[in-house]
């Protein structure tokens, strides 16, 4: 029989193929196989994963193989006559119960890792993740500590203009840092629609559920960059979301919070300037552009006409042209049941009054406005 | 098989009987259950090529890293309708017009039990895919927000054609509700003297589990999209935090009717293997008390898995345990099916005609995919499992070539009676070995693009995924052409192009349907057969 032997074909390849994924897997190669991570969880995750995969195996080898052995010998074409047993009361007992007890074995390691990786308790540092589309905040708990997290990589890389970099749609604007060592809980939430948080390295992966706060945390052991993805669907741009965690031994890290700190009270202090001085028209339009396509044209795209029927366009509309304080305050406060977000927190208010001059200026919206950073600063404090 | 009638010989003391009607009459007025299964089975082939186009854009633009062929948002619409397609339209009606042709053949009854009932609930169903694809030309486009549609995307955040995409989804539930009405009515009271309920052939105990699967849960999905419906129009806040409802509910709704949709899109291929495998070791079915009461155990522990799907959400580490086990559990019930049908196989006497060679790489390739589902049930891996391609890859296996191969075992199996003659069997042996190579192509390297890291439903991958996705690509394409020749095989088939067959059509097969004439005749079992 010509078929058999192609199906015997057929399937030895696939055999090959899952016994070579299993030698890979030995040597952790991560473009095959999970990896195994730098906590203590995360190996004991990997090392659950492995033991289910070689049961997994073990059961495919026994059952096809008596399969292989069954269509080699009990073919019609060898002249064999079929037998007519139909049930077997002992032999289905036994291979109701063994599978049983086979799960028992694996229960049993699986709950103790759960219980281990669902205990929060006793953190070091609490950090607060908050997804939005499509970006991530995070909060340091014990500190001022507060910023956004970007895709870094370029449009043109992901337009096929310019060539992909070695983390291309891996890369982020500002990277969570923490401390090696120590046992980070992250409480997990979202602004608007339902992201997850994950970072294979760490084994941790929590939705953030609008309205509500997940639990997850990590020990990270080796200092390191590591990056994950944003890994439930949260629309148009879910797959341009990533996560980029750089773990520092615990004195780099306070070098960085220093730093971090003085760089807060910096930009403080140039707001503080800026909330005095008036930009100029071209200052304010050339930043207005960039903090724009930063910002704003993920939606509302780079000519400003958004996508019809699902983000409005700006070029010719009625609040960009005329409700100059409506402007100021939807950028400022975002529009409750809509995609539009509040941006005071993600732009300081020399940026919201440059993205206000220029999409009042841009693609012949030709309104001659000028909005400076303390026309912003008045209209946020209800002045 | 839509002439299968016209040459047929009325007997004289048949001739209360109408023939079929002519034209196009015959199929939209049509209460005969043959006519009706056929019309279901060419509705859902079309789906599937629909829904396979979308595929094939998904994967066109999956070929290589960065964006060249689709923008996001239309990426997301592909998506999300490629599978509601494929499940509604293409697998629950294929079981269907199977169940529609084989059901009242296998228990000897003249046809369903309310005949009426049976064509209005085909018929709207060409409506309710027509309003789905439709909003995909709405401004702002179709729906966007994955077959699983999880508020808040598919509420607040979602555009104007969701109110297009529930009342599809509505349809698609009456359709189906009325369908497994018919199913139970028919089984239930309809059964040849002498068939009690552990003499019915399997395929007809899977769809009866079946039917009263999708009793239970079709209500639900109409419940959760009304819900979806009124959150976004009319004000509630069932999944608003804001207004006092929770997102998470959602899926907690979505997903007590998602776990058995699973089991409904199964159940029935069970049944088909378990007809397959006797006929060609030529051996009676292993186990059959034992498959009856697995099938049975796996609809009832489907009413208790649901939340696997949700480990990720932040249940309470209680909950995530429950769930767990109760995952788990689910593989003895399977196992035992597995082992029964290895059972049958073992010192039959076999022959590898093409719907035998579907059913076998159906066990193995179903196989695949229950394991990876095991690996899946536990917990804390699944974390890492959790929405990247390795959940892709299972729930590929166990669909396509879980539910589709089993469709296309019976399609090959009982096509031969249905239009009384031998498929083209050169363009069947193409049709299996095309598809069965590259559906391995196309499927086996997401595990391995899921465990290294690739989130499902993203238009655009990191470097480290490019050269698996470009294997996967092509894979993909060549099961989509491989499905051409499948389409020219059906074609000529229904054209009559063969050889004539027997009643008993293959040699070892057993059971009221092949005692009947080949082809089927227009009407069958006008006095019910008895059953020793």
């Amino acid at each position: 029989m010509g078929l058999l032997k192609g199906t015997i074909g057929a399937l030895i390849s696939l055999f090959v193929s899952v016994s070579v994924f299993a030698q890979s897997a030995e040597t952790a190669r991560s473009d095959l196989n999970l990896r195994q991570g730098v906590t203590e969880i995360s190996s004991q995750v990997y090392d659950l994963h492995m033991l289910m995969f070689y049961i997994c195996i073990g059961i495919g080898v026994l059952v096809f193989g008596i399969m292989f052995i069954s269509m080699f010998l009990h073919r019609k074409s060898r002249g064999v006559k079929p037998a007519n047993f139909h049930e077997s009361v002992k032999v289905e007992i036994a291979w109701t119960v063994a599978p049983f007890v086979i799960l028992v074995l694996m229960a049993i390691p699986a709950a103790n890792t759960l219980i281990a990786m669902e205990d929060t308790s006793e953190a070091d540092l609490t950090i607060l993740v908050t997804g939005s589309q499509w970006k991530w905040h995070y909060k340091y708990m014990d500190s001022d500590i507060e910023y956004f997290s970007n895709l870094a990589t370029q449009r043109e890389q992901i337009k096929n203009k310019f060539s992909k970099g070695e983390n291309y749609l891996l890369e982020v604007d500002r990277p969570l840092v923490i401390p090696t060592g120590q046992k980070v809980r992250f409480l997990i939430t979202s602004d608007d629609v339902i992201h997850s948080w994950w970072v294979p390295d760490f084994a941790v992966k929590k939705d953030a559920n609008p309205g509500f706060i997940n639990e997850a945390w990590t020990n990270v052991i080796e200092p390191g960059v590591y990056r994950g993805q944003c890994a439930e669907l949260c629309g148009k741009d879910h797959g341009f979301m990533p996560i980029v965690v750089i773990a520092k031994d615990p004195t780099d890290y306070n070098a960085w919070k220093s730093e971090k700190i003085a760089a807060i009270e910096e930009a403080k202090a140039e707001e503080e300037r800026l909330l005095a001085m008036n930009m100029s028209m071209d200052d304010l339009m050339a930043n207005g552009k960039k903090q724009y396509l930063a910002k704003c044209a993920a939606c509302h795209q780079p000519n400003g006409e958004g996508l019809p029927g699902v983000f409005p366009s700006i070029k010719g509309s009625a609040i960009a042209l005329n409700d100059k304080v409506g402007h100021i305050d939807i950028i400022l406060n975002g529009r409750a049941g809509t995609a539009m977000q509040s941006f005071s927190k993600q732009l300081t208010l020399s940026e919201i009054a440059a993205v206000v001059t220029y999409t009042r200026n841009a693609w012949g919206n030709d309104t001659g406005d000028i909005i400076q950073a303390k026309d912003v600063f008045m209209q946020a404090n209800g002045k | 098989m839509s002439s299968a009638t016209e040459t047929l010989q009325h007997d004289a003391h048949d001739d209360h009987h109408h023939g079929p009607a002519k034209g196009i009459k015959r199929w939209l007025l049509t209460t005969n259950h043959k006519d009706i299964g056929t019309l279901y089975l060419w509705f859902s082939f079309i789906m599937f090529l629909t829904g396979g186009a979308m595929a094939m854009v998904i994967r066109a633009e999956l070929f290589q890293p960065g964006l060249q062929i689709v923008d996001p948002q239309f990426f997301n619409q592909m998506t999300t309708v490629h599978g509601l397609i494929m499940v509604f339209g293409a697998v629950m009606p294929a079981f269907t017009g199977l169940a529609n042709w084989l059901i009242p053949m296998m228990i000897g009854a003249p046809d369903m039990a309310l005949p009426r009932m049976n064509n209005w609930s085909f018929w709207i169903l060409p409506f309710a895919f027509l309003i789905l694809l439709s909003s995909l030309f709405v401004e702002g486009g179709g729906p966007a927000f994955g077959w699983t549609f999880y508020a808040p995307l598919s509420t607040t955040y979602s555009g104007d054609s969701t109110a297009l995409f529930v009342f599809s989804v509505h349809i698609m539930g009456i359709s189906s509700i009325m369908g497994a009405i018919n199913v139970i009515v028919t089984i239930w009271n309809m059964r040849a003297p002498g068939m009690t309920w552990m003499k019915m052939p399997m395929f007809v105990w899977t769809w009866l589990i079946t039917a009263f699967l999708l009793i239970a849960v079709m209500p639900v999905l109409a419940g959760v999209v009304t819900m979806v419906l009124t959150d976004k129009y009319f004000g509630t806040s069932f999944f608003n935090a804001a207004g006092g409802g929770d997102p998470v509910m959602f899926q907690h709704i979505f997903w007590f009717f998602g776990h058995p949709e699973v089991y409904i899109m199964i159940l029935p291929a069970f049944g088909i293997i378990s007809h397959i495998i006797p006929t060609f070791a030529r051996k009676p079915l292993f186990g059959y008390a034992s498959m009856v009461y697995a099938t049975a155990s796996i609809a009832l522990l489907s009413f208790i898995v649901w939340a696997h799907h949700m480990f990720t959400t932040g249940m309470p580490v209680a909950a995530e345990m429950f769930f767990m086990f109760a995952t788990m559990l689910i593989s003895v019930p399977t196992g035992v099916k597995v082992f029964n049908w290895v059972a049958t196989m073992w010192r039959g006497a076999m022959t590898f005609e093409i719907p035998m060679l579907f059913a076998i790489a159906f066990v193995i390739l179903f196989t695949i995919g229950g394991l990876s589902g095991l690996m899946l049930a536990i917990t804390p891996v699944d974390f890492q499992y959790h929405d990247t391609y390795f959940v892709v890859a299972h729930f590929h296996y166990v669909l396509v070539t879980g539910a589709v191969f089993s469709i296309m075992a019976a399609a090959y199996y009982w096509l031969p009676k249905w239009t009384g003659v031998m498929f083209d069997i050169t363009l069947a042996k193409w049709h299996f070995w095309a598809s069965l190579i590259s559906v391995n192509v196309l499927f086996f390297p997401m595990h391995f693009v899921g465990l290294a890291g690739m989130p499902r439903r993203i238009p655009d991958y990191a470097l480290q995924f490019a050269d698996f996705n470009k294997w996967i690509s092509i894979g993909g394409f060549a099961f989509g052409l491989s499905q051409l020749i499948f389409l020219a095989l059906l074609i000529k088939a229904c054209r009559k192009k063969g050889e004539p067959v027997t009643d008993q059509v293959w040699d070892g097969a057993e059971g009221l349907e092949w005692e009947i004439p080949s082809p089927a005749p227009y009407h069958t079992f006008d006095t019910p057969p008895v059953v020793k």
